[in-house]
């Protein structure tokens, strides 16, 4: 998986309360949450942030709650891939759970600035930042980690590898259906 | 080869005589929680996983705290829909607003469903609560929820750990709240990120459960995957006076390796605070009082339980909440609140001036029963005082003990028990 993308950029310890404030936290519905995506921290950031774009973060990145619908508002908001020094452990998890695109690399997080051009090569672990011209390599995810990503997450992972189409199935999998 | 504590419970769990930092294992879960936020996203995920049922309906715990007793049409919907998985799943541990309902993670030791040696996941990040009674316990998303209810195991990577050496005694007025906040204080937020955090020394002797509870609690906040105590005679007491499952005892081999060890003295601690806008941004409540605040929330799962009201109200001492402050205490079970109000806990709240709340996890993450306008100040018992935790993205969550906060409320400013 390859994305490019203009970059918003944010610091360390970037909380999910911030991501996602607790209050927004009445519905399960990814675009209802996406409309409130970094709300407290970057008050224009949803009605800013186009399909594709990139977040760049600091150390800790996702700290605080369990809520996974901090990984589901950015990843609804279009956000194509976020890229910070380092994750909190639930939010990596979550990410990865659900889907959405990130990558662990402190040099790239450091070097890279708000509105810079970023692409990333997901099967590489390459970052080039193409404002700059500088390249950053982190270590890429192994192979069917990149698949569970591609395929939206880990529940349609399973879902996928089990032929599972029930109905049932099929409803439940709607919140995460792009 | 030597392993820490957490490592012992996970060897178990996964089958194996041994386990190392950095190795993936799957382990069996003994339980799986969640909470009626993050509950319903895992019910979404759950028909994916290819399984009717849970995979043991004793061994799964729906507990509505967040937004319940519902705060609006929204949260109703959440609550019905964990409702009604809960019946159709046969789910037994499901804890209904009034009958038995708490704040889940004062709830389920109270229940005695979480004991010494298991391997819990909750999608709730407070799980590592249940470290203070010996279990590997650790927050989760609904995803790894869902998955954990299906197949009743999970995967997970083994953590270093850090050593956390207590020794002494707290002084007057200085409890569990005041080792977690000083700790998150000295090795920050993400102080102990992906690592255990794991209490030994001879101090532990003399820290009640509670105080355990609070600090197992607040690991999340340094970054742990979860903080554990060793099993002694006060925690086989307190899971036997509660009915827990027998305790399976795992000790931290004497030679088990530490990414690094901090030793703490109960003695030299003194009443503490986390200033906005992180649980790391500690200074000593002395150092800091006079500060004017407008609200003080006594409550949550890190500090809501029976003593932390004793605590609050022996602080008070009898005197009213300050003209001009909002004062709002939420026992966090309703065993709690029926205790409290035996022993005359909440007519003294009430007859202060005080809120007295059913329970509910309400203000802590700035759910309802207490949001902050544009430029107030709270000093809480809560666990979090991120940028607009508890309300408007201008208003200020001041973290601290029971006893802090109750002497706070009285005063109308920060202040010193």
């Amino acid at each position: 998986m390859k994305f490019t993308g203009k970059v918003h950029k944010f610091a360390d310890n970037v909380d999910t309360d911030v991501i996602i404030p607790a209050r927004y936290l009445n519905t399960p519905d990814a675009k209802e949450l996406a409309t409130h995506c970094m709300e407290d921290i970057d008050a224009s950031f949803a009605s800013r942030v186009k399909p594709g774009e990139i977040i760049v973060a600091g150390k800790n990145f996702g700290c605080g709650s369990s809520r996974e619908h901090a990984p589901l508002a950015i990843k609804a908001s279009g956000v194509s891939c976020v890229i910070a020094a380092t994750f909190a452990r639930i939010f990596y998890r979550n990410a990865l759970n659900i889907g959405l695109p990130i990558v662990e690399c402190p040099e790239a997080a450091e070097a890279i600035s708000a509105g810079d051009a970023v692409s990333v090569d997901l099967d590489t672990g390459v970052v080039t930042d193409e404002t700059k011209g500088l390249t950053f390599k982190s270590e890429p995810f192994p192979p069917f980690m990149q698949s569970l990503v591609a395929a939206g997450g880990l529940a349609n992972f399973i879902s996928q590898d089990r032929g599972c189409e029930s109905p049932k199935a099929q409803a439940g999998s709607r919140r995460l259906s792009p | 080869m030597s392993m820490t504590m957490t490592q012992k419970i996970l060897a178990a769990h996964a089958g194996k005589s041994e386990v190392h930092a950095g190795e993936l294992v799957m382990a069996k879960l003994d339980l799986v929680l969640g909470n009626d936020i993050t509950t319903p996203v895992a019910i979404g995920e759950f028909p994916k996983f290819g399984r009717e049922k849970v995979f043991d309906r004793t061994k799964i715990a729906l507990v509505p705290d967040h937004f319940a007793p519902n705060k609006d049409i929204k949260a109703a919907t959440q609550c019905a829909c964990m409702r009604a998985f809960a019946k159709e799943q046969g789910v037994v541990n499901y804890f209904e607003v009034g009958h038995d309902c708490g704040v889940e993670h004062a709830l389920l030791p109270e229940k005695g469903l979480v004991t010494a040696g298991d391997c819990i996941i909750g999608a709730d990040s407070h799980t590592c609560t249940y470290g203070a009674v010996g279990a590997f316990s650790t927050g989760v998303g609904s995803t790894d929820m869902a998955a954990g209810m299906a197949a009743g195991e999970t995967w997970f990577k083994v953590p270093s750990a850090i050593k956390v050496v207590v020794k002494g005694r707290f002084r007057k007025w200085v409890s569990g709240k005041d080792l977690i906040l000083h700790l998150i204080g000295l090795i920050g937020v993400d102080g102990a990120r992906y690592q255990s955090l794991e209490f030994a020394g001879d101090g532990i002797a003399a820290l009640t459960m509670d105080d355990r509870f609070t600090i197992a609690n607040m690991a999340i906040e340094a970054g742990a995957k979860n903080g554990i105590f060793p099993v002694d005679g006060t925690c086989l007491e307190y899971l036997k006076e509660h009915g827990a499952k027998t305790p399976r005892i795992h000790a931290a081999d004497p030679d088990a390796e530490y990414e690094r060890t901090l030793e703490i003295d109960l003695d030299k601690l003194e009443p503490t605070v986390s200033f906005p806008h992180l649980p790391s941004n500690t200074r000593l409540v002395r150092e800091a009082a006079g500060l004017p605040i407008d609200q003080v929330v006594i409550g949550s799962c890190t500090n809501g339980r029976l003593s932390d009201l004793r605590a609050a109200a022996a602080a008070m001492a009898g005197r009213p909440v300050a003209p001009g402050v909002r004062c709002i205490v939420i026992p966090a079970t309703q065993r709690i609140w029926i205790e409290a109000m035996k022993e005359g806990l909440l007519a003294k709240f009430a007859e202060a001036g005080c809120v007295v709340s059913t329970p509910t996890c309400g203000p802590c993450l700035g759910g309802y029963m207490g949001i902050l306008a544009k430029g107030e100040r709270c000093v809480a018992t809560t666990n979090r005082n991120f940028v607009g935790r508890m309300g408007h993205v201008e208003s200020e969550v001041y973290l601290a003990s029971p006893a802090v906060a109750g002497a706070s409320a009285v005063a109308g400013r920060l202040a010193e028990p």
